[in-house]
């Protein structure tokens, strides 16, 4: 059964979409009304990223740091250091791709208690083509320690979460898509980092998915519910710190596992989920994800269907997965 | 220019012209004992070190910690052996710990980071090049945005702290592109809140700084990007603190002290060697830098001669 604290219409084709960056850009606003120490950074990017508003409306803790981006995360970390909360907003390609050094030492092992907003990630990004689609920003932040990583599923799970960014005390990266996707969740769903929590109850199958792709595993498990096949779908939205408790619990009840992530499969969830079950509870994982490539230019259906990243291929992968589970 | 600054007596000069040969001595020592580290930088960096710790930043043993403290970042962390021994010197903690410099379990890293602070009272963490001069940047414009709240807050009610911010840079460090960024923001945003020292010793790990990668003419290059220059001699020490007075003076823009600097300087055999940037001296070669230092080449008997 679907959790109750979802969208009802959430299968309804006229579903309501917003791009999941704007849950971000009210939410700024929103904390730089409660907080005058949350500053805001970006690198030529206020509107696409969406601080625009805040910007506006604070100025004074606002800066525009041009197209620097190692720049903008050493000045985003001397805030930090001296008491601030700041938000670094660009494309992920460019923050943590373009600054991962300043990453890695100006902010994680100062512990520096940056906020890293990586805007238009994923394939989905589309007609800009490969260089600016982010597909490894995960593996190179998740590798880092002391470094939260979070990928929201949509506009209002982005709200939530940059509150909840703001909130705890440390760095913290997490990413937006660019297109319109679907509201799946409400203001009642819960949202705390670091707990994943089920969309769907199942008893066949655990699909663990993160960012808009969710609305694809739920589509893939009502596929299979048609065919008598019952998939638990989990929100994995933290990477890191990685909930192991809820994924080996499902997957404890279902014996077997696909990942579903616009990401590279080598060091995103697919990685995450592998090192968890290999550890806790071995059993089939099946991938959904980006094959050891690099994107193209097209439309971002196109680019999902061509990749191999939509409900049918999620279908696909759990069958794949649940005989592997019969074959042991 | 001359500079005559009669605050500061002479008395006050010599006695900090003998912390700066003693923080050398500790230089050398504890290089020994650590085995590995870098020798010329460190030395070079003496007197502006005992400058800056001793008399120009608002920073002392009894308020490490805090808020309105001066911030102080050191970018070429490398050169972090002249810190640890300036902290211990000015009495942060015992000098005895200086021995422990790169060993297991110790707070004195081969690079050094903020982990121990309030106590060891570093501010960031370095080793990879420029980034320090962004994280200066952040500080200063942090300090900014709470003096610009003091001003407007009601009744001037909220006292916020408000420091100013040092930021220690290299002359080699400068090949890195990050480091013009922070300078261009700097610059952009008129940051009078924040002066920069950086060692012009010409020397990095492949060779002279000209013929590596030349930053010549680097005074122009500041002031293409709106930053104050003053140029100094970074081993008179009245001349670096009047510097660091003029520069908080500055309210226009960044201003940068370039502080020419004789890489190991007081040893000898190591002064303008660019082969001492990244390696510590032997126990022969320290037992001669240690007697040179102590008999300042020579012009006095050594107490332990």
């Amino acid at each position: 059964m679907l959790n109750p604290t979802l969208n009802p219409q959430i299968f309804d084709p006229k579903v309501e979409k917003i791009p999941t960056r704007n849950g971000y850009g009210e939410a700024l606003v929103e904390l730089g009304e409660k907080n005058p120490d949350v500053f805001v950074l970006t690198g030529d990017l206020s509107e696409s990223t969406r601080v625009l508003a805040f910007q506006k409306k604070f100025p004074a803790q606002f800066v525009e740091c041009g197209v620097a981006e190692q720049n903008m995360m050493g000045v985003a970390a001397g805030l930090a250091l001296a008491g601030k909360i700041p938000f670094v907003s660009s494309y992920a390609v460019f923050v943590p791709g373009r600054c991962w050094d300043q990453l890695r030492v100006s902010v994680c092992y100062s512990n520096s208690n940056v906020k890293i907003a990586g805007a238009h990630s994923g394939i989905s990004v589309g007609p800009d083509g490969a260089t600016h689609q982010a597909l490894e920003d995960i593996a190179i932040t998740r590798v880092l320690p002391g470094l939260t990583v979070v990928v929201p599923c949509d506009a209002e799970e982005t709200r939530k979460c940059t509150h909840a960014v703001a909130e705890k005390v440390g760095p913290c990266y997490f990413r937006f898509a660019r297109e319109k996707t679907p509201v799946m969740t409400t203001k009642e769903t819960p949202f705390e980092i670091g707990k994943a929590y089920v969309c769907r109850e199942g008893k066949d199958a655990t699909i663990a998915a993160c960012g808009p792709l969710l609305h694809e595993a739920l589509l893939a498990a009502r596929e299979l519910e048609k065919e008598g096949v019952e998939v638990e779908v989990l929100n994995c939205h933290t990477l890191k710190p990685f909930d192991a408790e809820t994924l080996v619990t499902s997957v404890k009840k279902t014996g077997s596992c696909v990942t579903v992530e616009e990401h590279q499969i080598t060091g995103g969830l697919y990685g995450a989920a592998s090192e968890c079950l290999g550890r806790n509870f071995p059993a089939p994982l099946e991938p959904i994800g980006m094959p050891d490539s690099f994107g193209e230019s097209g439309e971002p259906d196109e680019l999902l269907e061509k990749y191999g990243m939509k409900a049918k291929h999620i279908v696909a992968a759990v069958k794949k997965a649940m005989g592997r589970k019969k074959n042991r | 220019m001359v500079y005559n600054n009669p605050m500061i007596t002479d008395k006050r000069i010599a006695e900090l012209e003998t912390a700066a040969n003693q923080i050398r001595q500790d230089i050398i020592e504890m290089l020994l004992a650590a085995g590995s580290g870098h020798s010329a930088g460190p030395l070079g960096m003496a007197d502006v070190f005992t400058a800056l710790y001793y008399e120009i930043a608002k920073l002392t043993p009894e308020t490490r910690g805090e808020p309105d403290r001066d911030r102080v970042v050191l970018s070429n962390a490398h050169i972090c052996p002249v810190l640890y021994a300036t902290l211990a010197n000015r009495g942060y903690f015992p000098r005895e710990e200086l021995k422990t410099l790169r060993k297991l379990g110790t707070r004195l890293q081969g690079h050094s980071n903020n982990h121990f602070r309030p106590e060891v009272p570093i501010e960031t963490s370095g080793g990879p090049l420029g980034q320090g001069s962004s994280q200066a940047v952040g500080m200063a414009i942090a300090a900014r945005a709470n003096a610009k709240r003091n001003e407007v807050s009601p009744n001037g009610k909220e006292k916020l702290p408000v420091w100013h911010t040092w930021a220690l840079l290299s002359d080699g460090e400068l090949d890195e592109g990050q480091s013009w960024e922070a300078i261009a923001l700097a610059g952009k945003l008129n940051l009078r809140e924040l002066t920069a020292f950086v060692d012009r010793n010409n020397i990095q790990i492949d060779g002279f700084t000209e013929d590596v990668m030349p930053l010549e003419p680097l005074a122009d290059k500041f002031k293409a990007f709106n930053w104050s220059v003053i140029d100094v001699d970074g081993h008179n020490i009245r001349e670096v603190i009047e510097a660091a007075d003029r520069a908080r003076a500055i309210a226009e823009n960044p201003t940068v002290i370039i502080c020419h600097t004789i890489p190991g300087k007081g040893v000898d055999f190591m002064e303008n060697r660019y082969e001492w940037h990244g390696i510590p001296p032997n126990a022969e070669q320290a037992k001669i830098a240690l007697m040179e230092l102590r008999t300042l080449g020579g012009q006095i008997k050594s107490e332990h001669q």
